[in-house]
């Protein structure tokens, strides 16, 4: 017990400072432990898929008896010995085998599994199955599936509100346009990856590079025909999710568990980073079909639109996504006559997923072609199209779900960037070179994000949390939450040294794992810190209440003279150091362990009306991005990009930060050089970096300016008033599609609307250029 | 001959000797599987994402040791015979914390998910033990070959440029203890023939340039392999049998590299980072090219003869040195024949080689000062992507009327080939925009082009058109003609 003095470092690592990756040091020294680097127990084996090579049709002839007789091989799984049920589904559609049954639905499908004594046995094993089909047509993508009907793997929404063919009919200008927003292969750099060891009676423990380890426990009981308290999985970290791995996981992770209890030794999977490619689902690419009417102002009057959407053989999270593409159809801006449709298509090709804004980006590029579409017609900048169609005051304040947008800070974002990034005076610039340089063009644009936050399912707003105190003080942190990357595990802990006044050193980070929290959600939707924070925090409430009441009762005072200060804790006039005070409390029997939880309050959605509040508060964001592009070749070059970006009242900045350059990146990536080519027989065939194209160091923007709006505070009650910013960053990148599509447009002297299709590869940016070359010469 | 039967190198500090090692084992089966070093990641066993970034020092001709990342999916043990691989388990601060490197990925928050991230470390290890005090441009260039799909790379350039605020290059233990490494090195030069059998078949490491020739006498049926940045993924890839291998890479005499006034020689196993200071300084037109050839990886290891070798319609370097004349010495035992290299690539898939023949050297004709020379390289990402279209030209000019010219494409056919039409047609037409804007069409009969993930047929027609316009307008001082990243210094 130290006398009352008043020098009070306050601890390091709380809220709302830079805080590096709890795993840094880790990282650079090689010792972060991933799956694959865990020292895997005596007698491992190891598990590999065999992939369909047919679209669509029936498997009339499966012969494994040259991978059964191949060196190494201990045996092979097909679906018949799947003990449970043969579905993965997440939405329980059954409609997901884990294993092919009787037919190939896309080319690259798991028809079995080989499991042998080496990895490499496995794989090589693998190939020399002898598989007959009888091939049917396919529908590799939206036309296609358009062509045959358009079957929808799940139920499609509308959002309505007005009357949108009145409003069109007498709207003073019209635009009718389609476009196709390519897809995206997450590319996570640790690629899919499970290891499961069998356990007495129906026990398994299960290794996952999961974003969702509740949903692999309840896709492994599932699959073994065992309840879920059988199934323990573990995640200490990815390397990498990004949406890859909310539900690609399941069959990985089920097919370990599957072998793992057939042969009673641990077992190992891990893909190839092309089977990994052509196995697991992407971003849904979507095409738009719109029609908006406005008026001279560029204002909108009334906006119709379906967003078609490739979702592969199966629903998986297929129905979320296309919902968030209508959500997000509206970006900012206020439309007063809407109908927004989505149509979830069911294709021959992999099922596609959740990916970083899960249908939100789609969404956004879309609504940002109506805005340039507008611009161009108008012959008006489109920044100035956007500020006219702004949600604004009463009246203009109403999404097309019907939710009432009370945070709108996009005016004030937009107009902050606009002035620091000289955006008015280098347009003009830019316009006036491009007249001059005849090779060389350039654009620029500036584009707002707003994302609403939560998911749209509305039980999966809730989190758990598992809060222990030892006697010595050091403190075990377990939640729901799991680490990709992102940080939450440095977030979560930093809000749990900050309730409990301790440094964050003394908060033990704990990987994340099924038998501490249950029934979590997957960490997604940007909510990981949001919910899990909460959670933690309401764990520490429920101690810290414990231990205000104990010494209240034992030193005497109020209880409101106990007070949690920086590692130690003030009790009526004595200072005790938080150590010592905790080993009192463990002598006086105080529990010094809670299970926190939390529910985000004041949300809900009617999905089948369309109505509702879905979100509880909305992300906000700009960016201003400057290109140069080779009107030769299509080559291009992100010349700068500025950057304005809320947070709220900022967590951790140093992540925060980290994610939005992260975020645009990818999102560049997106809708640039990365692109899903698949041939006629329905094969993928850029399924590997060497023909899948992310973004390098050298496609950086040579000038990156990245700001948070510092003033921004969450008018929700979120944790410590700070946002989610996981997804939102992602859509700034579609300034710099813009921008392409201006410089583009310059060879017609912007009298006409681009419309560059996504991704905008050189040869996508070179086609525009020659269409609107030949449309201003009036070919 | 003396044979020794055991591959022997050292790996961090410590010797390896290996007598029973499988002729396709990868570098990065051996540390992660075979001795548990699980630092290294693989994220794609294809060259192309940096996960598994190592380096490794060789002794060059001169004796001198040079230490160069390299990507460990993709590089035989085979190979490494006589070297020293150095992983990120190695990396030490002066106080045995963090190294320099790490320490500012750390402050500089450079990792996320952090499975890049030994890679990166790597990477930017062997750019500060070269450049201590790198421009950004030096930095993105020693990055073209590692993905990282978190961070958006800016941290990461940030803390490369900070690494020499942490500590000093020349404290650095691959410095301090350079004499002692190089001779322990030296030492393991026997000047023997490596002959190592095991169940998966034998890999050969020939003594010298004429063992390697006696070698390929004995074992026609041997996969040469040098650099292993294309045979690396026949193994990893399609997992073709490969036995029996002869590796090549540790020929110094195989690296020469002969400057004449005239034209310059290149050994066969040059590497393409062996070749970039005399790229720079005597081929300037082909810098940028050169720079955008794989990363800096692959650049280390791949080799000009392997580039030849491979027979590849999207190999870079066959299109420019097409261009400008280049002719190859190809030897089988002691028997040498030199052949222009536009003869080599016969038809897609099939060169001018016999069995138990390698190629030894390349002949590069300079420009001449009375010539126009360019190479242009049409990627969908600018840097460490496969050419969708490459043009290469050389034209000479008298008088105002073309004189003679050749133009070479790589990606436009199932061979690196010439325009042999275009050029014909061209030829004593006057250097105009007009001539160019005529010839155009002709490129039709010269190539039809195929559609594939890369590039459609009518995107190669048409940019590749176009390059023959850049070329034309470039070298009639146009201003304002390409993207520029970087500024040369
Ligand atoms: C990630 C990545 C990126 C790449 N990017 C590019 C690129 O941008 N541009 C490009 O052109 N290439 C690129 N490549 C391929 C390029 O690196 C190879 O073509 C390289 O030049 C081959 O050299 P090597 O020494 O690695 O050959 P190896 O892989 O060792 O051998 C290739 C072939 O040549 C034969 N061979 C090698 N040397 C000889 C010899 N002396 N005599 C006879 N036969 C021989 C081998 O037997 C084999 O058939 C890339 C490769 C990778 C992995
Ligand atoms: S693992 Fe990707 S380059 Fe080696
Ligand atoms: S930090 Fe995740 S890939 Fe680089």
């Amino acid at each position: 017990m130290s006398a009352l003095s008043d020098e009070r470092k306050p601890i390091s690592g709380g809220v709302h400072v830079a805080q590096r990756h709890d795993s840094g040091h880790k990282h650079v020294a090689g010792t972060a432990e991933y799956i694959d680097d865990i020292v895997e127990p005596a007698g491992t084996l190891h598990a590999y898929l065999g992939l369909s090579t047919c679209a669509n049709g029936a498997i009339t002839a499966m012969d494994l008896d040259a991978v059964r007789a191949a060196p190494g091989v201990v045996g092979v799984l097909t679906a018949a010995d799947v003990p449970g049920v043969n579905d993965i589904s997440p939405n329980h559609k059954d409609d997901e085998p884990i294993l092919a049954e009787g037919r190939s639905v896309f080319n690259g499908q798991p028809l079995f599994a080989v499991v042998a004594e080496t990895r490499e046995a496995a794989r090589r094993a693998a190939h020399l199955a002898k598989v007959e089909y009888a091939e049917e047509p396919f529908d590799v993508d939206v036309a296609a599936a358009r062509a045959s009907g358009g079957r929808v793997v799940t139920e499609g929404m509308t959002m309505r509100r007005g009357d949108v063919p009145g409003a069109l009919a007498s709207a003073r200008h019209r635009v009718k346009g389609s476009m196709t927003i390519g897809g995206q292969d997450h590319f996570y750099l640790e690629g899919q990856i499970a290891m499961a060891t069998p356990g007495e009676d129906d026990e398994v423990t299960v290794y996952s590079s999961t974003q969702h380890p509740s949903e692999i426990q309840h896709m492994v009981g599932h699959a073994l025909g065992v309840p879920s308290n059988a199934v323990n999985v573990i995640v200490r970290r990815m390397g990498g999710g990004f949406g890859g791995k909310e539900t690609q996981g399941n069959i990985f992770a089920c097919v370990a568990a599957i072998a793992a209890k057939a042969f009673g030794r641990t077992v190992k999977i891990r893909p190839d980073r092309d089977d990994d490619m052509i196995a697991t689902g992407k971003r849904h690419d979507f095409v738009v079909d719109y029609e908006v009417g406005f008026d001279d102002a560029g204002r909108i009057s009334a906006v119709d639109a379906v967003y078609a959407a490739r979702c592969g053989y199966s629903a998986d999270l297929s129905g979320p996504v296309t919902d968030r593409a209508l959500f997000h159809a509206d970006n900012a801006y206020y439309y007063p006559n809407v109908h927004l449709k989505s149509e979830p298509l069911r294709t021959n090709t992999v099922s596609n997923t959740a990916f970083r804004g899960f249908g939100g980006p789609q969404g956004m590029v879309g609504c940002e072609r109506w805005i340039e579409d507008i611009a161009y017609t108008l012959g008006m900048d489109p920044l100035d199209v956007r500020k006219a169609n702004f949600y604004g005051e009463t009246g203009r304040d109403v999404t097309p779900y019907y939710q009432t947008v009370e945070d709108n800070i996009v005016g004030r974002v937009v107009e902050e960037l606009e002035a620091s990034s000289d955006y008015r005076k280098r347009r003009e610039e830019i316009v006036a070179s491009n007249r001059t340089s005849t090779v060389l063009k350039r654009g620029i644009a500036l584009t707002p994000v707003k994302f609403g936050i939560s998911f749209t399912m509305t039980a999966f707003n809730q989190a758990g949390a598992l809060v222990h105190i030892y006697k010595d003080g050091s403190v075990h942190l377990n939640h729901g939450g799991t680490e990709m990357g992102q940080g939450v595990y440095v977030k979560v802990a930093q809000v749990l040294a900050d309730e409990f006044q301790i440094d964050l050193s003394k908060v033990k980070i704990t990987a994340t794992t099924t038998g501490k929290v249950p029934n979590t959600s997957a960490t997604a939707a940007s909510s990981g810190s949001d919910l899990n924070g909460m959670a933690a925090a309401n764990a520490a409430g429920q101690i810290k209440e414990r231990l205000v009441k104990f010494a209240a009762e034992k030193y005497g005072v109020p209880e409101d003279a106990v007070v949690f200060e920086p590692n130690c804790v003030l009790v009526g006039n004595q200072r005790i150091d938080w150590a010592e005070f905790i080993n009192q409390a463990y002598l006086g029997r105080v529990q010094l362990s809670a299970a926190g939880f939390y529910k985000t309050p004041d949300i809900h959605w009617d999905r089948a009306a369309g109505k509702g509040k879905p979100f509880f508060y909305f992300a906000y964001g700009a960016a201003c991005s400057e290109v140069v592009v080779d009107t030769l070749t299509g080559e291009y070059m992100v010349e700068r990009v500025d950057i304005l970006h809320d947070v709220g009242k900022s967590l951790n900045p140093a992540i925060d930060i980290g994610q939005i350059e992260g975020g645009f990146i990818q999102g560049m990536g997106w809708l640039t050089t990365e692109e899903l080519w698949w041939d006629d027989k329905g094969q993928l065939r850029t399924h590997a970096p060497s023909t899948y194209k992310i973004p390098l160091a050298s496609d950086v923007p040579k000038v990156f300016n990245v700001r948070l709006a510092e003033w921004s505070v969450n008018k929700a009650p979120t944790i410590r008033r700070s946002k989610a910013v996981g997804e939102p960053p992602f859509m700034l990148a579609i300034s710099v599609l813009e921008a392409l599509s201006m410089a583009a447009a310059s060879v017609a002297d912007y009298r006409i609307p681009p419309r560059m299709d996504a991704p905008a590869t050189p040869e996508r940016v070179l086609m525009t250029i020659e269409r609107l070359k030949r449309a201003a010469a009036g070919q | 001959m003396t044979v020794r039967d055991a591959i022997r190198f050292y790996l961090n500090d410590r010797l390896v000797e290996l007598s029973d090692v499988a002729p396709d084992r990868t570098l990065l089966d051996f540390l992660r599987l075979d001795r548990v070093l699980r630092g290294t990641k693989e994220g794609c066993a294809e060259g192309d994402c940096g996960a598994c970034t190592v380096l490794v020092g060789r002794l060059g001709a001169d004796g001198t040791l040079a230490y160069e990342g390299v990507n460990a999916c993709i590089r035989f043990v085979g190979s490494l015979d006589g070297t020293h691989v150095v992983t990120v388990e190695h990396l030490r601060g002066a106080d045995g914390g963090l190294h320099p490197v790490q320490q500012a990925m750390v402050d500089y928050h450079g990792s996320q998910c952090g499975f890049c991230t030994p890679g990166i470390v790597m990477s930017l290890y062997g750019l500060w033990l070269e450049t201590p005090t790198p421009s950004v441009a030096e930095i993105e260039r020693a990055l073209q070959g590692n993905l990282c799909r978190c961070t958006g790379y800016a941290p990461i350039v940030r803390a490369a440029q900070a690494v020499s605020n942490y500590g000093a290059v020349v404290e650095d233990a691959l410095n301090r203890e350079r004499a002692e490494i190089t001779a322990r090195l030296e030492a393991l030069r026997d000047g023997q023939r490596v002959v190592v059998s095991s169940a998966r078949g034998d890999l050969i490491v020939p003594a010298s340039v004429d063992d390697l020739a006696s070698v390929l006498e004995e074992r026609p049926e041997a996969t040469i392999v040098a650099g292993a940045t294309d045979v690396g993924l026949w193994v990893t890839k399609f997992m073709r049998e490969i036995a029996p291998v002869v590796f090549i890479g540790q020929l110094t005499a195989l690296q020469n590299i002969d400057v004449g006034s005239d034209a310059i020689t290149f050994g066969a196993g040059v590497s393409y980072s062996q070749a970039f200071k005399v790229i720079a300084e005597h081929v300037p037109q082909l810098q940028e090219l050169w720079e955008r050839i794989g990363g800096a990886q692959v650049r280390n290891m791949g080799t000009l003869g392997g580039n030849i070798a491979n027979g590849s319609p999207i190999g870079d370097t066959p299109p420019p040195l097409i261009a400008l004349g280049a002719t190859i010495v190809l030897r089988k035992g002691d028997a040498r024949r030199e052949i222009k290299l536009e003869d080599f690539f016969i038809a897609y898939g099939k060169q001018d080689r016999a069995p138990g023949e390698f190629v030894e050297s390349i002949r590069v004709p300079r420009p001449g000062a009375d010539e126009m020379f360019a190479a242009y390289k049409v990627t969908k990402r600018r840097d460490e992507d496969i050419t969708a279209t490459l043009g290469a030209f050389r034209v000479r000019v008298v008088e105002g009327i073309v004189a003679e010219v050749v133009i070479a494409y790589g990606g436009m056919a199932g061979t690196p080939m010439r325009a042999k039409a275009v050029e014909a047609a061209l030829v004593g037409r006057p250097w105009t925009m007009g001539s160019i804007e005529a010839v155009l069409p002709v490129f039709g009969e010269d190539f039809t082009p195929l559609t594939d993930w890369r590039a459609s047929a009518e995107y190669r027609m048409l940019a590749g058109r176009n390059l023959l316009r850049r070329f034309f307008l470039e070298t009639s001082g146009e201003p304002g003609m390409r993207i520029i990243r970087h500024e040369v210094a």
